[in-house]
């Protein structure tokens, strides 16, 4: 393994926990979004109370991932952002209404404001994971070329692959946090509550589960080399997606949360690495490799005692952050 | 060189839109930014005093100001975000060509990031869930972590003044030294000048608050406790800023001659150059400047005739643009004065008779001194980016190279504008209803 991929293989892990967690918190904006009867003041509290001291945490991850593309590989971050320039203000825009929203709506009292930082929150939840999808499409399905601003500007991002990019992020946002907030819902004393999120989690998993399979379709027309790879290496790693989420299901069906959790995680986790082994080592399809995009040795050796470094200082204080958030109110 | 340059580069109006968008998010941003870095610590002085016995005034002030860290770091956070992609959406050349040069301390600023982030979770929602101590050493790493990332962060634009750590043959990038590129040589002098212009806007901000406070009500306890732990804060920083900012000039002389001609306005190399104070410079002269003789010699080498490089030794299209460097920094400096002069004030009459100054105009002058420290840490910006116009990478790459070919730029540009005004309407409104009191208990 060179330098060049041991750093893909941090960036991956790192993206992994943004789609876990962050995406987790995304979704946690849909079903706020789109609470409501008798329930929806006990929904919005748990969504409060969950993600209110970690979201932030959460969303360095983007960050982090943003950082050591640009300084790993240098020629792709460029073409990346300058080409898919919209999509990503798009992003950039749905995340700053998203975190101010959210803390807005926290410190405001007056109920036709919380209502309105409320739907802010709700819908660039939304936004943003969906146009995160769409770039993802858009590199998948090699619609990047290198350079500067070299892509088109608007067919990028706007096509099949990046629409079911999107529609299957914010998808998953929405499946994972209905997984954790069932079992939230519990350790919080409210069996009710954990019921609700259980069926949300239930029809939203089936739903994502469907748009994959369909998603396989679209991609052999549109993504034709992204398909080939995830019918050859990135099989096991597909399949592995396929019974985890399956597998999910299932134990919500029995209401055992805490391991549904894991599965559920699983299952979105490898749809990432089931793209990272289909695509490698292009990181550009059909135009840069690994090996023609890094950085030199020196720069990657110097980001990797970086990141270990700050692995060894990070994982254990986000380790603190998540037990003594999780621990149940006194 | 007249007063409508600054204009002439609408003609291309994509670049014009692409540097306006980057002012904007980098302006903004950094002001919040700064109470990352000196917030923190003010919430731990007042929680400390508080565990020693100091009273509730000073519990009620760590509880306030930690209220107005959640509001903050949250707005910080997301407004940093989009400079991250900016780097790519607006510059692609600079990062495709030194990505690899000037990435570490980003990177390593996103672990510094990480903790800070973490650490404010913890600290915020232990508060009542932790034991005292262990909850006030949870806010170490807060204070640590953030002046690492405003260290971290400036050493990548002290690399954009003073870019080593490289070598460039044909616009390809080769022999990095990132450690070389990290501790370049405006390092010391620039992240030293950011971390104390950081402490002082949040001094100076929060003891505005209070002066305010005190202003309405002048015998709140909390208003004049907290008043005097953040301004202390401030007047503190301040000599030490006028000695940085005072290196930071002499380090222009021979490291970045052009950037200090343009803000002395000084179009000729001269021996015994003199020291222009205000005026304004108008086709190629410094106009109604008070100019003390061989001043600026006398700064920037300490010898009243040593030689200081001028405009004219580089090409016109070589040059910054002198007006709003000029006026920058004069509006920094003159800030800076302001405030040591507030700091003396009230050293002198803490000196004589343990208080405040009683007259109105003290507690004025401190209600301005908020607004002010954070016009003369963007002045200083506008300084420091300006100042190294046309120039992205400082001799190497020139802002005109780096931008996106992309078009419809402004579209984002005005999209974002009407974001931030929206943002800053909600922070300050935010703000304002997390500090109202309580509403009193109707008398009966």
């Amino acid at each position: 393994m060179t330098a060049a991929d041991a750093v893909l293989v941090l960036l991956w892990a790192g993206l992994t926990a943004y789609a876990l967690f962050g995406g987790a918190d995304f979704g946690a904006g849909f079903w706020d979004l789109l609470r409501g009867g008798r329930r929806a003041d006990r929904i919005g509290a748990l969504v409060e109370d969950t993600i209110g001291p970690v979201w932030e945490a959460n969303h360095v991850w983007l960050i982090f991932a943003l950082v050591v593309v640009w300084t790993a590989f240098p020629p792709v971050f460029a073409a990346v952002a300058s080409t898919l320039y919209v999509p990503l203000t798009a992003v950039a825009i749905g995340v700053i209404l998203r975190g101010s929203a959210f803390i807005f709506r926290k410190s405001v009292d007056d109920p036709r404001l919380e209502r309105l930082f409320g739907i802010l929150f709700g819908l660039s939840s939304i936004i943003t994971p969906f146009f995160l999808g769409a770039i993802a499409g858009a590199i998948a399905s090699g619609r990047v070329p290198p350079g500067n601003a070299a892509g088109d500007p608007v067919g990028s991002w706007l096509n099949p692959t990046s629409v079911l990019g999107g529609t299957l992020a914010v998808g998953m946002c929405a499946y994972l946090a209905a997984v954790y907030l069932t079992s939230d819902a519990r350790r919080t004393g409210d069996p009710a509550l954990a019921d609700a999120f259980r069926a949300r989690a239930l029809g939203m998993g089936t739903a994502v589960g469907v748009v994959a399979m369909l998603g396989i379709g679209v991609l052999s027309r549109d993504a034709p080399a992204l398909y080939d790879g995830l019918v050859a290496r990135a099989l096991p790693v597909v399949i592995l997606s396929a019974f985890a989420g399956i597998g999910s299901l299932g134990l919500l069906y029995q209401r055992r949360f805490g391991a549904a959790r894991a599965t559920a995680g699983l299952a979105v986790g490898s749809v990432l690495w089931g793209w990272a082994v289909a695509q490698y080592p292009h990181l550009l399809v059909g135009s840069l490799t690994i090996g023609q995009a890094a950085a030199g040795e020196a720069t990657l050796v110097a980001l990797l005692v970086s990141l270990v470094v700050g692995a060894i200082l990070v994982v254990p204080s986000m380790a603190a952050l998540f037990f003594l958030s999780q621990r149940a109110r006194p | 060189m007249n007063l409508f340059d600054i204009f002439a580069i609408v003609d291309q109006p994509d670049l014009w839109a692409a540097r306006a968008q980057m002012a904007l998010s980098l302006a903004w941003h950094i002001v919040i930014a700064c109470f990352g870095v000196g917030l923190p610590l003010l919430i731990l002085v007042a929680e400390f005093r508080a565990q020693r016995g100091g009273g509730a005034v000073y519990d009620e002030l760590a509880h306030r100001w930690a209220k107005v860290l959640g509001v903050l770091f949250a707005v910080g956070a997301v407004s940093g975000t989009i400079l991250s992609f900016e780097m790519g959406i607006l510059w692609p050349r600079l990062i495709e060509t030194f990505g690899s040069v000037m990435g570490l301390p980003f990177a390593i600023e996103g672990v510094a990031f990480f903790i800070e982030a973490i650490f404010i979770g913890i600290y915020l929602y232990g508060w009542d869930r932790l034991p005292p101590r262990i909850h006030l050493l949870t806010g170490v790493p807060i204070v640590i972590s953030g002046v690492a990332s405003a260290w971290f962060v400036v050493t990548a634009n002290a690399w954009m003044n003073q870019p080593v750590g490289f070598v460039l043959t044909d616009g390809v990038v080769t022999g990095v030294d990132p450690l070389a590129a990290i501790f370049n040589p405006a390092t010391p002098v620039e992240t030293t000048h950011m971390i104390l212009a950081a402490l002082m806007v949040t001094g100076f901000g929060i003891a505005a608050g209070h002066a305010w406070g005190l202003w309405r009500d002048a015998g709140s306890r909390v208003h004049r406790t907290g008043f005097l732990v953040a301004f202390t804060l401030g007047a503190l920083v301040t000599p030490a800023q006028v000695v940085v900012g005072d290196a930071a000039a002499q380090f222009l002389a021979t490291n970045q001659p052009i950037k200090l001609a343009a803000i002395e306005g000084l179009y000729q190399s001269e021996r015994g150059a003199p020291l222009s104070i205000g005026g304004i410079p108008i086709d190629g002269q410094m106009r109604f400047a008070l100019q003390i003789p061989d001043g600026l010699s006398l700064l920037a080498f300490r010898d009243p005739n040593a030689l200081v490089q001028g405009l004219d030794t580089v090409p016109a299209d070589q040059q910054p643009p002198v007006l709003p460097v000029h006026v920058a920094f004069q509006v920094m400096v003159a800030i800076g004065f302001f405030m040591l002069g507030l700091g003396v004030w009230l050293a002198w009459s803490w000196r004589r008779r343990r208080g405040l100054p009683g007259a109105r105009a003290f507690l004025l002058g401190a209600i301005v001194s908020g607004p002010a420290a954070a016009v003369a840490m963007e002045a200083g910006w506008v300084v420091t980016e300006l100042g190294r116009q046309p120039w992205i990478v400082y001799g190497v790459m020139r802002v005109d190279e780096a931008v996106t070919v992309a078009r419809g730029l402004p579209i984002g540009l005005f999209t974002l504008l009407g974001v931030y005004v929206a943002l800053t309407i909600g922070t300050v409104f935010v703000l304002r209803r997390t500090l109202r009191p309580a509403p009193a208990e109707p008398i009966a």
